[in-house]
């Protein structure tokens, strides 16, 4: 990605000063583009103890950037109290404390509208890899059984099977207007219903499920949605029914899940997520209307400069006092 | 006859015959899906004669054949069929039936192309998905018990933005189209002739359209002239990150060459329906993580089936009806 900025005028200490927040195992993805802008801290590159940098720096610090799913809690909010700004690196939001943010006053941006491409492009591929098997009689061949067993099951068509998108953001929007072409009839569900959406609204997702083939679940996880597709969700979708997260693995009762899919209730499965990452359930990998996929719906050197485009964005625009871009809006 | 009228014998004997030397697969599915009061079969696989003194005794009358992509109709067997006017394939391949000389006789032949269409571009755009972003490779990842082990899994590419080169642009090829420009991609052909209509830039040859495309989606039919037009030559023009998807028959491309392209790191990936000498798969192939292998199947589907049974049906009771075929395979 070019660096559009010319030479900086700054050394850093005059650069802005932004905290790192992350778990030890999570680097901090662009560290040399995102030097280049600001004055990074980050309290595991420091010898001195964690609550002590903090502690010593917590005046100057008024944003923070929060890497992948390191937490933001109330507890930690309460250590800096110049903070204004919160910029998360995930598509989701669902680790960070979001109503302390409100009562604290901070701004808290995302990054989904980076990665909305290409998770809906994952959640279309293994969509169409559990309806057509693909993966399963790539399997097949590789296990050289075409010559010993010529007969295979083949796979359903796409085109006229009712898709139902859990959560209409900017990935279900996305989802929504690719699988349009491969001639699926779409419905959703949301918080509420959009306005200029021209596809039938369910209130929920219960409704939706047992008015549709497929799931595809797209939302944030919250409170609300935590196990929001449960035994009943699952019994209403049907035994032909096949379910695709790129969302969260907890908007699933994954334990439901697995025995509904062995039991044969419902018909297969594409999931991104699971609700124990990297722990996925054994059984699953007995099954072949099943695509397992390790958390990388987002995975695309396209989206991580998209997503560096949008941090570095969103951070000057709050130093300049400029509109964010993606300002989460906390109800 | 005993032994057909045996089988046949709750239908009219004056109806005409459609020879059938080996079934199609959808007819061993869905033989009930091809009765008619239009016609009856005249089943070569089921008699203990061998074939060409099959033909000779029963089929001198025969005015229709059924057949499909493993069911050859040769020289020899056309030969043997004196009064065959129509050739009815159950596939939308048409390369195993010998085209010159049912034009030289004017025997018309039908094809299945029409009803594939949608689901071949389903699979041709789903395979190209999982090579760009290693969909049945993390799978295998995961069942491997690899992800706690290893953490984070390679990188995919994305889709938008990418220039796809459509080899042949007829149903498939449109279909396929049609859907790659919801994901964002740029959509290139080369066909026989430029279609007038489409808003997609033409090129003359598939060298010329490798070098400007980042996949390579092949939809066109197996002929002496597309036979291997798919080499290394092309493959090297497609460059180091290219993709090849093929859903049409293997021979389109040089199979040897390919592997090699792929096992030097030549072309980035390839998602295969077919291959040179089904079902054997070079074995190369199994241990390349950048590749998708499927077992000639990825295009059917049960719907796809039943509307294959229609249109043969549909086009059979047109003949002896005197009626305008369904699908007839135009020379273009």
């Amino acid at each position: 990605m070019a660096n559009k900025e010319t030479q900086q005028q700054f050394s850093s200490e005059e650069l802005p000063i932004v905290l790192v927040n992350r778990l030890p195992s999570f680097k901090l993805p662009f560290q040399d583009h995102l030097l280049s802008h600001f004055h990074l801290l980050d309290p595991h590159d420091s010898p001195e103890t964690y609550d002590s940098f903090l502690s010593r720096h917590s005046n100057s610090i008024r944003a923070l950037i929060t890497v992948g799913p390191t937490p933001v809690t109330a507890e930690f909010l309460n250590l800096l109290p110049r903070l204004e700004l919160i910029v998360g690196t995930s598509a989701g939001l669902n680790h960070i404390d979001l109503s302390a943010c409100r009562s604290r006053g901070i701004a808290v941006t995302h990054s989904s509208s980076a990665f909305s491409e290409d998770v809906a492009d994952c959640a279309v591929g293994l969509l169409t890899d559990v309806l057509r098997r693909i993966s399963a009689a790539d399997r097949f061949v590789r296990d050289r059984m075409w010559p010993v067993k010529k007969e295979y099951p083949i796979g359903f068509k796409l085109g006229g099977k009712r898709v139902g998108i859990v959560g209409l953001g900017s990935i279900g929007s996305e989802v929504a207007k690719r699988i349009s072409a491969f001639g699926c009839i779409i419905a959703y569900n949301s918080r509420k219903k959009k306005q200029s959406v021209p596809f039938p609204f369910y209130a929920s997702v219960c409704d939706l499920a047992a008015n549709s083939d497929v799931l595809i679940l797209c939302c944030a996880l919250t409170e609300e949605t935590h196990h929001i597709v449960n035994k009943d969700v699952m019994v209403a979708l049907g035994k032909q029914g096949v379910i695709i997260n790129v969302g969260r693995g907890s908007l699933i009762d994954e334990k439901e899940l697995v025995q509904s899919l062995v039991r044969g209730e419902i018909g297969g499965a594409g999931l991104d997520v699971f609700e124990n990452e990297p722990n996925v359930p054994k059984e699953l990998f007995e099954l072949d209307n099943v695509v397992l996929s390790p958390h990388c719906a987002v995975m695309t050197p396209q989206s991580f400069e998209a997503l560096l485009e949008l941090i570095v964005t969103n951070l000057k625009a709050f130093f300049s006092s400029k509109p964010l871009l993606s300002a989460v809006s906390i109800e | 006859m005993e032994h057909h009228r045996e089988r046949s014998d709750h239908r009219p004997q004056d109806l005409p015959q459609v020879l059938i030397i080996r079934p199609p697969p959808v007819f061993t599915l869905f033989e009930e899906k091809f009765i008619s009061s239009k016609f009856q079969f005249l089943k070569a696989w089921e008699s203990t004669l061998p074939l060409d003194q099959f033909l000779t005794n029963y089929a001198g009358s025969v005015r229709a054949v059924l057949c499909s992509g493993a069911s050859l109709i040769t020289l020899d067997i056309i030969r043997l069929l004196p009064s065959l006017q129509l050739v009815v394939t159950a596939s939308a391949g048409i390369n195993h039936i010998d085209l010159n000389e049912c034009r030289r006789l004017g025997i018309v032949v039908t094809n299945a192309a029409a009803v594939y269409s949608d689901d071949g571009a389903d699979a041709a755009v789903g395979l190209l998905i999982d090579v760009l972003r290693k969909i049945s490779a993390a799978d295998r990842f995961v069942r491997h018990g690899l992800w706690p082990a290893k953490g984070e899994y390679p990188l995919g590419s994305k889709l938008g933005g990418k220039r796809v080169g459509i080899v042949g642009l007829g149903g498939f090829g449109l279909a396929a189209a049609k859907r790659l420009e919801a994901f964002g991609c740029t959509v290139l052909y080369n066909s026989r002739k430029q279609k007038p209509f489409v808003p997609y830039p033409f090129y003359s040859n598939v060298y010329d359209l490798a070098a400007d495309s980042d996949a390579l989606i092949i939809c066109c039919g197996l002929t002496a002239e597309t036979r291997h037009m798919v080499n290394r030559e092309v493959m090297l023009a497609l460059g180091k990150q290219g993709i090849i998807i093929n859903i049409a028959r293997g021979a389109i491309i040089n199979e040897k060459e390919m592997v090699e392209c792929l096992v030097q790191g030549e072309i980035g990936g390839a998602g295969l329906d077919v291959f040179e000498n089904e079902p054997n798969v070079p074995k190369e192939l199994f241990e390349l993580d950048n590749v998708v292998l499927s077992p000639h199947r990825v295009v059917f589907t049960p719907d796809g089936f039943m509307a294959a049974c229609e249109l043969v049906v549909g086009n059979l009771e047109a003949f002896f009806s005197d009626k305008p075929l369904l699908s007839s395979v135009m020379d273009e």
